[in-house]
């Protein structure tokens, strides 16, 4: 008998009764403590349920809230009596009701008898601690809590300003460095009996009383003055979500326990029949004598934690709706977005998916429908093409397409034709986006049209306005998108050079250069129709500069052979 | 929010306790088996009407998921399906001739009963054809779900209502009773949902799914609300606003995270596209019982005449709820 047990009892009485015969099985005392709060009814039921067992003792009844001193004034009480009635007890284990012993009891107690000098427990200085709760870290040690965080979060919070206010500043006793950890550990007699015989015993408890949850950091300090040697961690497997609550095991844990190797864990749902049905059966089964190694455990939490704190980019949902800022991207991933090229070029977009691979959509935002790649009615996600529906909510829809098509890069054809003012300012703002324009290309339709020349002006003037309005929007100091703006006399001085970088960018496969360029539309007399607009009192001139004269300025027939880029 | 707006929505609340009391005289007790109600259970509340057919399952779906007591409005079925429910032995049941939209479509009775009997009490509010799905059904009952919520001091639980539908035509396969309906209408649309935010109730108001995408493309303001908050740890002085769609005090209502993170979600499954559907939509529209004259059910006779096929090439077949969550549908938030 060299192993004594602290158990801290609150609720699931059968349980703690289940777990109490488990550990008294394997000779280990126990001292109980039953929390006040605790009806008379229920408490003297409990103890009469464990009064055939010999060495099980009950603690004297102290009211334990959360964060409160209550916990540590039970603790010290229940440990008194463990080291005045068990004179064999060498390591005293700190554990609750709802602690579950995983591996056969004699393992842990062969485990403290190679180890008989070393207290286990998680003390670390607060400087190095990220898990402060309430954003407190250092401030638990020198203000007061004399309110409950649970129940009267506002009046803690305005004491706590109010303090910082005034400056208002404990002094921390002479000779203690606070540090913190979990509250579940293993120590042994020398440590505890020193902590609780120590003659400055009441000016330790004075000051840690009034401290932010002790039970952090009462024992945790105060071994670092005593101990032998300390192991800084706790043989209590347990995690803590993102509010410091800790995370409850369900019978679907089970492989997940009997992998980790871990002694005891905490904390267990009452009703999880199977875990205490597996683990209370003490088969001396499967004698692992491994080090605890809870790695995998930690990984599911950590990513609970990270997905209820941050979230999956690019995902709109019922339980995640950030607000504008806190998007964390308003897509999930890369996507491009192409001004002008369709228009310039005959066959843009079936070029672009040979070229690239992508999923190359037409105006998705155009007038009458959702123009999807191949005409499709319905894309993935069972998105419609139908405009009332996108147009409804423009961002939901860009949005649920990105994140429906996830692993394949998306890219679709823009320009002052869509219904642009919708959704310009999401796609600027929005990182994921690579937005390449070739102003002023609106204009080739209405160059190919065969309008007449009065509408051609008024639309030429509408379509212009949109785009110029638009490039502000990409110029803008809010645009966070990768925005690359050529006119068109510019881009088609030399096509192939701009093209290459787009694609460059977008990351596919790398070619060795582009073997096949996309064929140009017809520009001769275009530089004439840019001049019969001026005529008619309509200024061009995000397009560049247009010589009227044919074959000045624009792509000879000779250039349109393949174009090797190396 | 400012003191006025808290304060009008107050006197709203006030107001919809005052109906619930008003309306409750028209209920009529049949079986009352109440007393059996522990504390800690989890009580499911519905109304319905003639819908004898799906109740087998439905109560053996919701047993499984450890509901331990169904109170039910009964809206004068003349189908059976009262006399079956009043046989059951976790049921109690009232009955009703009174107008159904007259009680805002079932809200009104149901906030009574909830004051009565829910108070303290996690309370589910599902219909017939609505199958509640949470993170780890599978393995772990619906009193996994709420206890860890009271761990959390969460007091509600969103789970956004999920249309199902079979691939071909909606009356092709009959559906028996104590039959699976998802064996039937397997399949759901994956990602075509539109969010956007109620600032008065601060609920997230979500339309969508294959109602919008068929039955209103062309007027999607008026696509049928998806949104719910079905699970709530009930007190006596709140209400359910309008169905199960918004609750008062609003802070009920936000049921998800606005800063990045997700919160905990479920879904409820929809299985109303059967082939039991094109005999009720027909009744409705006589009854003109239904929410906004029954203009939902005009827009569906009209399609369902011509083209009853809700099922599309991306279209997906309903798994589990893992598939949900990873399609981005519900959330596991931090239960893990």
């Amino acid at each position: 008998m060299s192993l004594g047990i602290i158990l801290l009892v609150h609720t699931a009485f059968g349980r703690a009764e289940q777990v109490a015969r488990h550990w008294a099985a394997s000779g280990c005392p126990l001292v109980i403590h039953v929390d006040r709060t605790v009806p008379r009814k229920t408490y003297t039921a409990f103890e009469r349920a464990l009064s055939d067992l010999p060495d099980v003792r009950f603690a004297r009844r102290h009211r334990c809230e959360w964060g409160t001193w209550g916990l540590v004034a039970a603790t010290q009480g229940a440990a008194e009596i463990m080291l005045d009635q068990f004179a064999d007890v060498r390591h005293v284990y700190l554990a609750s009701g709802s602690c579950l012993p995983l591996r056969p009891v004699q393992e842990l107690i062969d485990y403290l008898a190679k180890r008989p000098h070393t207290d286990f427990i998680e003390s670390v200085t607060i400087a190095d601690v990220p898990w402060a709760i309430g954003g407190l870290d250092e401030e638990r040690f020198t203000l007061r809590f004399p309110f409950s965080w649970r129940r009267n979060r506002s009046l803690f919070d305005k004491y706590v300003a109010l303090q910082r206010l005034v400056g208002f500043k404990r002094r921390i006793p002479k000779g203690l460095l606070p540090h913190m950890g979990s509250q579940w550990w293993c120590l042994t007699r020398q440590t505890l009996s020193a902590i609780l015989q120590d003659p400055a015993r009441t000016t330790h408890d004075r000051y840690f009383s009034k401290v932010w949850i002790p039970d952090e950091s009462y024992f945790q300090t105060l071994a670092r003055q005593y101990s032998r040697q300390i192991e800084s961690r706790s043989l209590t497997l347990s995690k803590f979500d993102y509010q410091g609550r800790p995370h409850i095991f369900y019978d679907d844990h089970l492989q997940l326990l009997r992998r980790s190797d871990c002694f005891v864990a905490r904390k267990i749902w009452p009703f999880a029949d199977r875990l205490y049905q597996a683990f209370l059966t003490d088969s001396a089964g499967a004698m692992k004598r491994t080090e605890p190694n809870p790695g995998k455990i930690d990984r599911i939490f950590a990513k609970a934690v990270e997905r209820r704190t941050r979230g999956r980019p690019g995902l709109y949902m019922q339980s995640r709706f950030p607000v504008e800022g806190r998007e964390n991207g308003l897509t999930c991933s890369p996507y491009s977005v192409f001004e002008g090229f369709s228009e310039l070029f005959e066959n843009f977009e079936p070029w672009l998916s040979r070229v690239t691979g992508m999923r190359v959509h037409g105006h998705l935002f155009a007038p009458e429908r959702a123009e999807f790649s191949e005409g499709q009615p319905v894309m993935n996600g069972a998105l419609s093409n139908s405009a009332a529906l996108r147009d409804y909510n423009p961002r939901a829809f860009l949005a649920s397409l990105i994140w429906n098509t996830r692993g394949e890069r998306q890219c679709f054809q823009f320009g002052p034709r869509d219904r642009i003012e919708t959704i310009a300012w999401d796609i600027a703002k929005d990182p994921n986006a690579q937005i390449s324009v070739i102003s002023g290309a609106w204009a080739v339709p209405l160059f190919q049209s065969n309008a007449n020349f009065s509408d051609l002006r008024r639309e030429a003037a509408r379509l212009q306005q949109i785009e110029s309005k638009h490039l502000d929007v990409l110029r803008s100091f809010w645009t966070r998108a990768r925005v690359r703006i050529w006119s068109m006399a510019e881009f088609i001085e030399a096509p192939m050079e701009p093209l290459q970088t787009i694609i460059d960018e977008i990351g596919q496969p790398a070619q060795r250069g582009l073997t096949e360029a996309p064929r140009m539309v017809d520009l001769t007399g275009f530089g004439q129709f840019l001049q019969n607009l001026k005529n008619q009192g309509m200024h061009p001139y995000l397009m560049g500069d247009f010589p009227v004269e044919p074959g000045l300025n624009e792509p000879q027939q000779s250039k349109r052979k393949p174009y090797l880029v190396r | 929010m400012g003191v006025w707006q808290s304060y009008r929505m107050r006197l709203r609340r006030k107001r919809v306790k005052i109906r619930a009391f008003r309306k409750h005289f028209s209920l009529r007790p049949v079986v009352d088996r109440t007393e059996k109600i522990r504390s800690g259970d989890v009580l499911l509340f519905s109304t319905l009407r003639d819908e004898h057919i799906r109740l087998p399952f439905f109560l053996r779906y919701y047993r499984d998921l450890g509901i331990s007591h169904f109170l039910i409005v009964d809206n004068d079925s003349t189908d059976g399906g009262a006399e079956y429910l009043a046989a059951q032995e976790d049921v109690s049941l009232w009955h009703t001739k009174a107008s159904y939209k007259g009680a805002r479509f079932g809200v009104d009775w149901l906030n009574w009963l909830q004051q009565k009997y829910g108070h303290g009490h996690w309370t589910l509010v599902v219909d017939a054809d609505e199958f509640f799905i949470y993170p780890f059904c599978d393995t772990r009952p619906i009193r996994a779900l709420t206890d860890w919520l009271d761990s959390s001091q969460v007091r509600s639980f969103g789970a956004m209502l999920l249309d199902m539908y079979p691939k071909g035509r909606i009356d092709a396969v009959p559906y028996q009773a104590g039959q699976d309906p998802m064996e039937i209408a397997a399949w759901f649309d994956p990602g075509n949902y539109m969010i956007r935010k109620n600032k008065s109730y601060g609920n997230l108001w979500i339309q969508g799914g294959p109602r919008a995408r068929v039955f209103f493309p062309d007027n999607p303001q008026k696509a049928p609300a998806l949104n719910k908050t079905p699970l709530v740890r009930w007190d006596r002085r709140y209400a359910y606003e309008s169905s199960t769609h918004m609750i008062l005090p609003r802070g009920l209502n936000l049921t998800y995270d606005a800063w990045g993170g997700e919160k905990t979600s479920g879904i409820l499954l929809h299985a109303k596209f059967l082939d039991t559907f094109s005999a009720k939509a027909a009744e409705e529209l006589i009854r003109r019982q239904h929410y906004s004259a029954s203009l939902e059910y005009k827009a569906y006779e009209r399609v369902v005449r011509h083209n009853p096929e809700l099922w599309c090439k991306w279209s997906e077949r309903y798994i589990n709820w893992r598939q949900l969550e990873i399609l981005g549908l519900m959330s596991k938030g931090n239960w893990a």
